[in-house]
């Protein structure tokens, strides 16, 4: 077998395009994530009843399916339901943003339930109401706690984009596939984008790294 | 007008009664010593004057305000009565001196040099001016316990809840803790504390309250129930704690 760099060197403006889309799919779906995911763990720790019930369905709902026919649903069938076109990167970025925002709640309300209770009393003793409680004392606090399992989940979503291959996004996997499929040459290109995945995420889990260091569990 | 009035008050977890139609009234200035068998009820009773328990019947008037009468009224009732736990309880996030300021800024709204200057005053009335910058996990039990004190002193509270402050202290750390909480007797502070220190209550105290099943057993002069006590049930307990 002869492995030829020139084929990669020939693709790697195209895989770089596929790239650069996988990680705006990746960041501004976890951007949205983490924002849904607070919200919904803050409401199943601490919200009423009513709302509880529907955090608990969203959870249930999401980890109860598979991504791929999350978005496939998004793609396909909702513009059938409600009647409104959906592009494929817009139908992929909500797709991360519900499907991670589930597993992030479920890190949130651990992180919450975790901190001591004597440290919201004492808040709340001082005079503090309950917001302010959250926001000063044990937001960050469990924030740091979170770091490990949310960096988790950020490192499994980026790697999630792969899957919208099926709707045709041009994300790194699917501008691989489509190469691959005029020239025939599998082992430089799924080399190449082995390759540019790992460099994304060792990038990615350096960061994390760096912000455990200077965040430390308290 | 007292600065603690308890009228009937009946405080349940679910179908167990905890607190069982209590009275009581403690005036401005005195130093009221609680104790009494595991599970009688102190920290309950304690918890309930700044309404970090919601009492089921009677009412709590602190300073004339009513525990049950909304979120306004608690939280001046909560700004009025600073609280001291068995755990510390510091926000490890922050040091000895954020911890005191904390207080000040956010639930008094004070400019943060002011509080700066307040807590660094405070501090030092604890005896831990050198230990400003350290981090809760940097001092001792004793220690922090007296930052914690600290920090309930800052929001310059009218009275102060202790709740077995030295419980969770190695018996050689107590003593400064106790020296503080004596200060502040000394200085006329009105102050509710639940405690197994008979020396603390004899000496400090000028009430003492024996609780059971939920009840105000006795209550009277430190002194005399101790050293003449008026029921064997009071009796066997001294002799235990001793
Ligand atoms: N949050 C709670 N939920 C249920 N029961 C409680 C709770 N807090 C206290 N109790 C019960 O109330 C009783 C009195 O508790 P407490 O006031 O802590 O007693 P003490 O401080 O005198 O040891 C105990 O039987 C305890 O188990
Ligand atoms: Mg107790």
């Amino acid at each position: 077998m002869d492995f030829q760099w020139s084929v990669i060197w020939e693709a790697l403006p195209n895989l770089l395009q596929g790239a650069r889309l996988t990680i705006l799919i990746a960041a501004v779906g976890l951007a949205g994530g983490l924002t849904l995911g607070a919200l919904a763990g803050m409401v199943r720790t601490y919200g009423p009843k009513s709302l509880d019930w529907l955090a608990r369905s969203y959870i249930l709902l999401i980890r109860g399916t598979p991504l791929v026919v999350q978005v496939m649903f998004i793609y396909f069938a909702l513009p059938i339901i409600a009647g409104v076109r959906i592009d494929g990167l817009t139908a992929a970025i909500l797709s991360i943003i519900i499907n991670s925002g589930a597993y992030v709640a479920e890190i949130v309300r651990g992180a919450l339930l975790s901190i001591p209770k004597g440290l919201q009393e004492a808040g709340l003793a001082m005079g503090l109401p309950f917001r302010k409680v959250l926001r000063l004392i044990i937001g960050p606090l469990a924030f740091r706690r979170m770091i490990p399992a949310l960096g988790n989940q950020c490192i499994t979503s980026l790697k999630d984009t792969s899957l919208f291959i099926v709707i045709g996004v041009g994300e790194l996997t699917r501008q691989g596939q489509e190469i691959m499929a005029e020239n025939y040459r599998a082992v430089e290109i799924w080399t190449a984008v082995a390759v540019i995945y790992l460099l994304i995420l060792t990038a990615m889990a350096y960061g994390l790294k760096y912000i455990e260091k200077r965040m430390p569990i308290l | 007008m007292s600065m603690v009035e308890f009228k009937q008050v009946v405080k349940s977890f679910g179908s167990l009664t905890v607190l069982d139609k209590v009275d009581l009234s403690i005036e401005p200035g005195e130093v009221v010593v609680i104790i009494g068998p595991s599970g009688s009820g102190k920290s309950t009773l304690l918890r309930c004057i700044n309404a970090l328990e919601t009492i089921q019947d009677g009412d709590i008037l602190v300073d004339g305000r009513s525990v049950r009468g909304g979120k306004e009224e608690i939280h001046q009732i909560r700004l009025e009565a600073g609280m001291v736990f068995q755990q510390f309880n510091l926000f490890p996030q922050m040091t000895a001196l954020e911890n005191v300021m904390f207080g000040p800024i956010n639930a008094r709204g004070m400019k943060k040099a002011e509080a700066r200057a307040l807590a660094v005053q405070i501090l030092g009335k604890v005896g831990l001016e050198a230990k400003a910058n350290h981090s809760p996990a940097q001092l001792s039990g004793g220690q922090q316990q007296r930052v914690a004190i600290a920090r309930a002193l800052a929001i310059r509270p009218a009275l102060m809840l202790f709740d077995e402050p030295t419980s969770a202290l190695d018996p050689e750390l107590r003593h400064e803790v106790l020296k503080v909480m004596r200060d502040l007797a000394a200085e006329n502070m009105t102050m509710v504390v639940v405690t197994h220190e008979i020396e603390f209550a004899r000496q400090v105290g000028s009430r003492l309250i024996f609780m059971e099943g939920g009840k105000i057993v006795h209550d009277g002069n430190p002194v005399e129930l101790l050293s003449n006590p008026p029921s064997s049930r009071l009796k066997d307990f001294l002799q235990h704690v001793h």
